[in-house]
């Protein structure tokens, strides 16, 4: 079966029709978990195993708040492989190259399927490879709470690292000696799995402005430590020193100012990339210049955007992830720092976040003549990241820009066609790159306000062309007809298929 | 044997090696491969033809550098090969 993009969609999915299609269907919701007083106690992962039944073909749940530092998803692991279960379905929120024991668990069968918004290195590499059993479903960020809350992703057990717990039970990721700060992509699992075990080294007397809810937790598993401090959080990002990344971000605030996009009470979302600070770089430069203050910033939030809000450039911060380690200090002590959970933020039956975003700036691995964007896999057709926010902000926000090198290590970004859609052209509505500067055809409304301007303005065929000049065109490489995973947009529909590589 | 090298493995460049040989040897790693190894062979063959060598062993590990500096580092690595002892 082909979506409305002309994707293969597998067997036992429903394909992608349009990035507004969930308007027309009806928000589901399974009963919330029922709340109790209380919990119990837990002193190993062993004891967690026997205490919560956990055997073949149950699914559990992490979230990746402790990125590349995580313990706890680990330490399940080992769980799973010294009793050898079989057929575990594993649901992390994402996966890191630090997580490299599912491959073991993934080649014995030990784990059979995975459901995930974003992975990367050996675990992506084997799933590519084709050595999982069953599907890789990739979600998005707000899709994974739909899934979640809908019943689509039912979760046997959530096993929550959590930086520090107080006495009710109640988790928050401020505190602690793995503090990460927001620990919105939790939030989900704690309310809809049908058990839920915290995982923490910390306890505390009493968490202030808690952000899981102590009611929800059926067990509290205390161990050495949840992960390594300096794997969780980086301790600076910093702006790109790149003159090719700063000419890009010189000129998207450009285009931004002339899209009437700069002005009081604008509201934005940028990645961590360096490009993407840079962006932000100067559009803090402007609105001091203009002596104009933002209503907000979301998204994984970096030192830049608590920086501006201390300054008073935005009123709040909405934040579902910390980035590095000024956000999570600065999350503990702002009282407009909000957490938010993924839900929040990015779910598209939720009142959430992204569709009040004014602008957007993101990335793309490869995007093609459609505007649709990959960030999915590599140009092999190799996984090696994943939408996370990609998609839900790219649809929310009122202009969606990409901003990237035209080529990268020989390789031109612009495609014909992406080897993998993540996000659908339809959502994309700028592309800048150092070479020039493309506007998505069907946002008639940007190309009238671009008229006139002094921009490199040109049709995304000319960018190619240009791309094609400097690299020289690249072969067309086949991909098997083996489906590893599917990428799931954020209604649940299958937006393209991911095969297996050699 | 008379050999030169030039370049680097840094991203966009090339290291490549030349040898002297009997035959004509080029061998291509690169991590754009699947992509661009039929034009990276050509550049070389180019580049050999235009400075008159037909017999000599070339080792080229590209990190996705573009004709010029392919061209570049093999010319240099051949100057090199004549210079040395």
């Amino acid at each position: 079966m082909k979506n409305s993009l002309g994707r293969f969609v597998p067997e036992g999915f429903t394909p992608f029709e349009g990035s507004g299609a969930f308007k027309n269907k009806n928000r589901i919701q399974i009963s919330k978990k029922s709340v109790s007083e209380g919990f119990e106690s837990l002193s190993s992962v062993s004891e967690m195993f026997d205490k919560l039944g956990i055997t073949d073909g149950m699914t559990l749940s992490f979230h990746h708040h402790l990125r590349n530092g995580d313990f706890v998803l680990n330490m399940v692991a080992e769980e799973i492989k010294r009793r050898n279960l079989k057929n575990m379905k594993l649901a992390p929120s994402s996966i890191f190259p630090a997580n490299a024991i599912l491959v073991e668990l993934i080649e014995n069968g030990n784990v059979t399927e995975i459901y995930t918004d974003y992975v990367n290195g050996p675990v992506a590499e084997a799933i590519s490879r084709g050595k999982l059993k069953g599907m890789c479903v990739m979600h998005t960020h707000g899709g994974r709470p739909m899934a979640i809350e809908s019943g689509l992703l039912h979760i046997d057990v959530a096993i929550l690292a959590v930086p520090a717990v107080d006495k009710f039970g109640n988790g928050t990721g401020a505190e602690g000696t793995g503090a990460c700060g927001s620990l919105g992509y939790a939030v989900s699992d704690l309310e809809y799995a049908d058990k839920v075990v915290f995982v923490t080294d910390t306890f505390i007397d009493r968490a202030e402005n808690a952000q899981l809810d102590g009611r929800y937790v059926d067990y509290v598993l205390k161990v050495d430590a949840i992960g390594d401090p300096k794997g969780i959080v980086s301790g600076t990002t910093r702006i790109t020193k790149d003159p090719v990344g700063l000419k890009i971000a010189r000129n998207t605030v450009k285009l931004l100012e002339e899209l009437g996009l700069i002005e009081d009470g604008l509201s934005m979302q940028t990645g961590a990339g360096g490009t993407s600070l840079a962006v932000a770089h100067y559009v803090r430069s402007r609105m001091l210049e203009k002596g104009i203050k933002g209503s907000f910033a979301s998204g994984g939030i970096t030192g830049y955007f608590t920086d501006m809000l201390e300054e008073g450039l935005f009123d709040e911060l909405y934040d579902v992830q910390c980035f590095d380690l000024k956000a999570v200090q600065s999350i503990a002590k702002n009282p407009n720092h909000h957490a938010m959970s993924g839900s929040r933020y990015a779910n598209p039956f939720d009142d959430n976040i992204v569709d009040r975003l004014d602008f957007v700036i993101l990335g793309a691995t490869e995007i093609d003549l459609n505007f649709n964007v990959n960030v999915t896999t590599d140009s092999h057709g190799v996984i090696m990241g994943g939408s996370g926010g990609h998609s839900d902000t790219a649809y929310g926000a009122k202009v969606t820009v990409i901003t990237t090198n035209l080529v990268k290590s020989r390789l031109p970004i612009i495609k014909d066609r992406v080897t993998t859609v993540t996000t659908p052209g339809e959502d994309v509505d700028v592309l800048v790159t150092e070479r020039g500067i493309a506007i998505n055809p069907v946002r008639k409304d940007l190309l009238k306000k671009l008229e006139g301007s002094r921009l490199p303005i040109v049709p995304i065929e000319k960018l190619l062309e240009t791309a094609h000049k400097i690299t020289g065109v690249p072969a067309k490489v086949e991909q098997s007809d083996k489906p590893v995973g599917v990428v799931v947009y954020r209604d649940g529909t299958v937006i393209d298929t991911v095969f297996k590589t050699n | 044997m008379k050999r030169g090298i030039a370049g680097s493995l840094e991203s966009n460049d090339a290291l490549i090696t030349v040898k002297e040989s009997d035959t004509l040897k080029i061998t291509v790693k690169s991590i754009v491969y699947d992509f661009f190894h039929k034009q990276i062979e050509k550049v070389i063959l180019d580049t050999l033809s235009e400075l008159g060598y037909d017999k000599i062993e070339v080792m080229c590990e590209d990190k996705g550098a573009l004709d010029y500096t392919i061209k570049a580092r093999l010319t240099v690595a051949l100057a090199r090969m004549e210079a040395s002892e």
